[in-house]
């Protein structure tokens, strides 16, 4: 771990942890876009056609190289504030806390950190075939792994796919929260504009997660 | 009313602390909690005991001295008020009462209830004012300032440092309190010459001194006695992001 | 001990300021680095003092008992400060506010100190502007002023209702910068024990580190002496707890006079007792009354139904209504200053018409003006006080009237100063509610947070120089020296004195008593009788004290009743000297009113014959007071009846 990102300001750190955030969420959209393709009848046929392209293209995998660096930045940062903010009360109070604040914003930290362990498995499943770390039957006679085929299965497990629906619903929470609070930190807090930023979030939060809760209720239920 | 008492006592900065109860009877709703904790320590006096020691000074919730973390809120129970401007009336007889010091590593206890909250003047010293001398100030009205913006000014000036803000938020941030300041002095025209300096160095300060990181979760607004706004904590991330990107 | 000698330099009234500065002595800067300044008290003098002393290079160690110097008790004034700009263009003048002053004071204060504090008004306003206080502002960006009681022009500067906290936090702002500079040294939750004084020059102090409990030794080429009134002699006033004589009481003691101590302000706009466990009365801004009626009912029936909950305040028809400010005082009416306000409401509840459980409280009435302005307007001027009033007493002012009720506010008394600030001790300097010199018997709203800031920023910082001046051959004095040894040991025996008591009684309670023979024997109306009584009283309970005060804990530890113990045993002296001058001043004026001296309408009867006088108080032993005289000379001004009808 690099030390300067210790020395960083707390507001320098929550400044990139916001900015950061706001990236991974107009990645979300992105991801979202390409796997809503699987709800088409074509036997994978776009889905397969979209994680081609951004399997291929020069500019997504520069792109990639800045989303990964971001998302690996976003959860170093989470982490660093966390232990500073518990090294910050090294007593705690016997009564715990009874002030009001809005749903789940105290459980960031835990949220993400489901979001986290979700995605490691969501990469050991997806990604990490991709790159050759992985070993996995699924593979097209030129040696480029049958997403389709990959996704399709797993969306078959009832197992599987209850804990990517939980696991959606515990992203909508940590979203919800976290779209305020993003611009709240990159100082965006007007009384103009602090309602429609609140409801934006909301908005996002719901939408995005139930386009990618559908697609395992599809497969599940009518596939 | 009849209540149960649950309070902190440590003998002093080194020892370790406990809890100890304390039956309290015949309190007037119409009491303030310091002044029911007054009537505890008349008693303590009376069996030869040490009384519990709290930080208390005006008592009309201006001076912000008072600092009780009371049933898990800072300032208990009621809404925008000091612990001693909390009255009695906001509990029900029987109630237990379970009383703490501010708990942060920047404010140490000092005896019972009773911590250090230096740090906040360290943090003014780095730059909560502006920098002129004593005579050299120009005709007042030369300055002129926008009603809405003074108002905003005198909201954000409004905060007492009492640390209730600190106590409340989960990683013991003092996010409102040092926002306030540079808040103040960022809405005001006065404030604009050192603007980039003093939040470069108040925010330094804070960080050095140990409190944690802001998360978003507006505890401090909803305990602040003051209603200080989260909006103050936008203001000084901005200030913060073009004092260093410029 | 030497004669007053009142230092007012010679010219006419206006210019005497400037020709004092033009002729004063000024200490270089590389010698002010070689100087040490002790000041104790945080509050708006020290604090801008100290700020002001370590801008000019002077070495500064400043003193406060709080946490922080924040905390200082100017935080809480609420209303405004005075100022001479005339920005309304209504016609004031650094006259007219200094006229209004001296006649707000009953024509008891220093001409030449009075006229000095209007003319610096400005500058203060100029400095905290500069400061960045957030005062009020009108639309146009210009600052906004308001009408306060006993002037006729707006002149009243505000922010919102928390003015005193503004200020003080613009004066802590300053302190700050010069500690971070190192100018300044601030030593918080210290408590000044004594003075030090080497061949009869203040020298510096002993303070008590209220952490750990030890004794500490300070040096300083002079010590100012900021800590504030002494309205908690009577328990329960609108002082912070902590509030008290100690400072002012010690250097008393060591030959720094007391002037005019009975010369204390009761505040008409309190909420009223409640309950023998109170420890503090809330003051509620004077600015209310703009707006609200004062009144009790005209039936003593009603009164007494209202009293045992029978009848509400509202259902007391208009005609059964006895609005007797604006029946006695028809010109000012609710607005009349604030001692008037005060004995006209204690008239009414002693003849049987007041209000509330105890009887002991009148209503203050928003019907009309909720009625006239609408509830909004009533909302956007006092919402903060209306939400006050709630909390603390559980009823919706906007639906019921307040009770209110008088209670001690402020002391216009305190240590004699000479024209320079400086005491009967050389080089021992008295500045803000602790000197005697601005307010006379009675004190205008707004008029000391004014004050208190003219002596930290603007005189203080000056005359001081003028002793240092011939001080800077003096090297610093070690603290080992035979002087600072005895001070400590005196303190140190002091201290012991009150832990080997061990008696049954706690301090509270010997307070709480004090108090009660304060406030029924020398509170708003004083007699000979009562005075004499109050002597013979306190008396006895100090001697009480000392054979039966209970502390538990030891010495050299944090022990709040020991420091309570300590301040009591000072209260407990005070209030007798109080007495003492309450009954030498045989004449009604301001807030000193003896019940004897009063006209057939039940105003003061002043008497300018015998009076025109300070009365300050040289201390020979407990008990025993040398009265010293300096006669009130007004050059410029005809001194006149006070008529407010």
């Amino acid at each position: 771990m690099n030390s300067s990102f210790l020395r960083f300001s707390s507001i320098t750190k929550k400044i990139w942890m916001a900015f950061l955030g706001l990236f991974l969420m107009i990645f979300l959209v992105v991801h979202l876009g390409i796997n809503l393709c699987l709800l088409r009848n074509d036997d994978g046929a776009w889905f397969s056609a979209a994680a081609h392209f951004m399997g291929t293209n020069y500019i997504v995998k520069v792109f990639e190289i800045g989303l990964f660096a971001g998302f690996i930045l976003h959860v170093l940062f989470g982490i660093i504030l966390q232990v500073q903010n518990w090294m910050a009360r090294p007593v705690r109070y016997m009564v715990t806390n009874k002030t009001y604040t809005p749903f789940l914003s105290k459980y960031m930290i835990y949220t993400g950190g489901i979001v986290l362990v979700f995605l490691i498995i969501h990469f050991m499943n997806f990604y990490f075939i991709k790159l050759g770390w992985v070993a996995n039957p699924n593979l097209a006679p030129d040696g480029e792994p049958k997403f389709y085929v990959i996704a399709r299965e797993l969306f078959r497990s009832p197992a599987y796919s209850i804990l990517y629906i939980l696991m959606f619903i515990v992203l909508g929470f940590h979203l919800n929260q976290a779209f305020q609070a993003a611009w709240q930190t990159l100082g965006v807090n007007h009384p103009r504009y602090n309602s429609f930023i609140g409801r934006f979030g909301t908005f996002y939060a719901i939408i995005v997660p139930l386009g990618f809760i559908i697609i395992p209720v599809y497969f599940l239920l009518i596939r | 009313m009849k209540l149960t008492l649950r309070i902190w006592r440590q003998k002093d900065a080194k020892s370790a602390g406990r809890f100890v109860t304390y039956p309290i009877d015949n309190i007037s709703p119409n009491c303030s909690f310091l002044e029911m904790l007054d009537i505890l320590n008349e008693e303590l006096i009376g069996k030869n005991e040490d009384p519990v020691v709290f930080d208390h000074d005006c008592r009309e919730g201006i001076c912000g001295m008072c600092s009780l973390y009371i049933n898990g809120r800072p300032h208990g129970p009621d809404d925008a008020v000091t612990a001693c401007q909390l009255h009695m009336r906001k509990f029900r007889d029987g109630d237990t009462i379970i009383i703490e010091p501010w708990r942060a590593r920047p404010f140490p206890v000092i005896k019972d209830l009773m911590v250090d909250r230096s740090a906040f003047d360290k943090i003014i010293q780095e730059g909560g004012y502006v920098s002129v001398n004593t005579g050299g100030a120009a005709e007042a009205n030369n300055i002129l300032v926008g009603k809405e913006f003074a108002e905003l000014a005198m909201d954000a000036a409004a905060c007492i440092g009492c640390g209730a803000c600190v106590a409340a938020c989960k990683n013991a941030s003092a996010m409102l309190f040092v926002s306030a300041k540079i808040s103040q002095f960022a809405l005001l025209p006065q404030g604009q010459v050192e603007a980039k300096q003093r939040v470069k160095k108040m925010v330094k300060m804070m960080d050095e001194l140990g409190f944690g990181n802001c998360t978003n979760t507006y505890a401090c607004e909803a305990e602040c006695p003051k209603l200080i706004s989260r909006s103050n904590i936008a203001r000084m991330n901005r200030e913060f992001l073009c004092a260093k990107v410029s | 001990m030497a004669e007053l000698n009142s230092k007012i330099p010679k010219g006419p009234l206006a210019k005497k300021w400037s020709q004092y500065k033009d002729h004063q002595n000024l200490v270089n800067p590389s010698n002010k680095r070689k100087l040490d300044i002790i000041i104790v008290g945080t509050g708006l003098a020290g604090s801008a003092a100290a700020a002001s002393l370590g801008e000019m290079g002077f070495n500064v160690k400043i003193f406060c008992y709080q946490d922080s110097p924040r905390r200082a008790h100017s935080i809480a004034a609420q209303g405004g400060i005075n100022a001479a700009k005339n920005y309304p263009n209504d016609g004031d003048s650094i006259y007219r506010l200094f006229y209004d002053t001296i006649k707000g004071g009953d024509y008891r204060a220093r001409e030449a100190n009075v006229y000095r504090l209007a003319e610096v008004s400005n500058s203060i306003i100029d400095q905290c502007v500069a400061q960045g206080v957030p005062f009020a502002r009108e639309y146009g960006g210009s600052l906004e002023n308001r009408s306060f009681g006993g002037a006729q022009v707006s002149r009243t500067f505000f922010a919102r209702g928390q003015t005193g906290q503004q200020l003080l936090l613009g004066a802590y702002g300053a302190l700050s910068r010069q500690i971070k500079l190192g100018t300044v040294k601030l030593y918080e939750r210290h408590e000044m024990m004594d003075v030090v004084l080497v061949d009869g020059k203040a020298r510096g102090i002993i303070a008590r580190n209220l952490i750990t409990g030890k004794l500490e030794r300070h040096f300083g080429h002079a010590v100012v002496i900021a800590t504030g009134g002494y309205g908690n002699v009577f328990y329960l006033s609108t002082n912070a707890m902590g509030s008290n004589t100690s400072a002012i009481w010690q250097i008393f003691k060591k030959g720094a006079f007391f002037a005019n101590p009975c010369f204390t302000q009761i505040h008409p706009t309190c909420i009223p007792v409640h309950g023998d466990y109170q420890s503090k009365l809330t003051l509620m801004s004077e600015s209310l009354r703009n707006d609200g009626r004062i009144w009790v009912p005209k039936n003593k029936e009603d009164a007494e139904a209202q009293r045992h909950g029978k009848l509400k305040a509202n259902d007391i028809p208009e005609e059964n209504r006895d609005y007797f400010l604006e029946r006695r005082y028809p010109a000012f009416g609710n607005l009349v200053p604030r001692d008037v306000a005060s004995r006209a409401a204690k008239e009414r509840c002693d003849a049987g018409y007041g209000v509330g459980e105890t009887g002991l409280a009148v209503f203050l009435d928003f019907r009309e003006s909720i009625g006239r302005l609408g509830k909004h307007v009533i909302e956007e001027r006092y919402g903060n006080l209306f939400q006050m009033y709630e909390k603390i007493v559980d009823e919706n002012p906007y639906e019921n009237p307040m009770m209110i009720y008088p209670a001690v506010h402020y002391t216009m008394g305190g240590t004699w100063v000479d024209y320079e600030l400086q005491t009967t001790v050389t080089g021992l300097f008295a500045a803000g509610e602790a000197n005697f010199s601005d307010h006379g018997a009675n004190r205008l709203g707004a008029s000391a947070l004014m004050q208190g800031l003219a002596d930290g920023y603007f005189v203080l910082p000056y005359t001081i120089q003028n002793y240092l001046a011939g001080e800077i051959r003096v090297a610093r004095m070690s603290t080992d020296r035979a002087e600072f040894a005895e001070a400590e040991a005196g303190v140190q025996e002091r201290l012991d004195k009150l832990m080997s008591v061990k008696g049954t009684r706690s301090v509270d309670q010997f307070h709480k008593e004090l108090g009660r023979i304060m406030w029924e024997n020398v509170g708003m109306g004083r007699t000979e009788a009562s005075l004499k009584n109050a002597i013979e009283l306190i008396r006895r309970l100090r001697a009480e004290f000392w054979k039966d005060v209970k502390i538990p804990g030891a010495m050299n530890e944090l022990n709040v009743e020991l420091e309570k113990a300590n301040r009591v045993a000072d209260f407990l002296e005070l209030g007798e000297l109080l007495a003492h001058d309450a009954l030498n001043r045989n004449e009604s004026c301001g807030g000193h009113f003896r019940e004897e001296y009063q006209t057939e309408e039940g105003e003061c009867r002043r008497n300018d014959e015998d009076y025109k006088y300070v009365a300050a108080w040289e201390y020979l032993s407990e008990g025993e007071f040398k009265l010293h005289k300096e006669d009130l000379v007004y050059e410029e001004i005809e001194v006149k009846q006070r008529v407010y009808k």
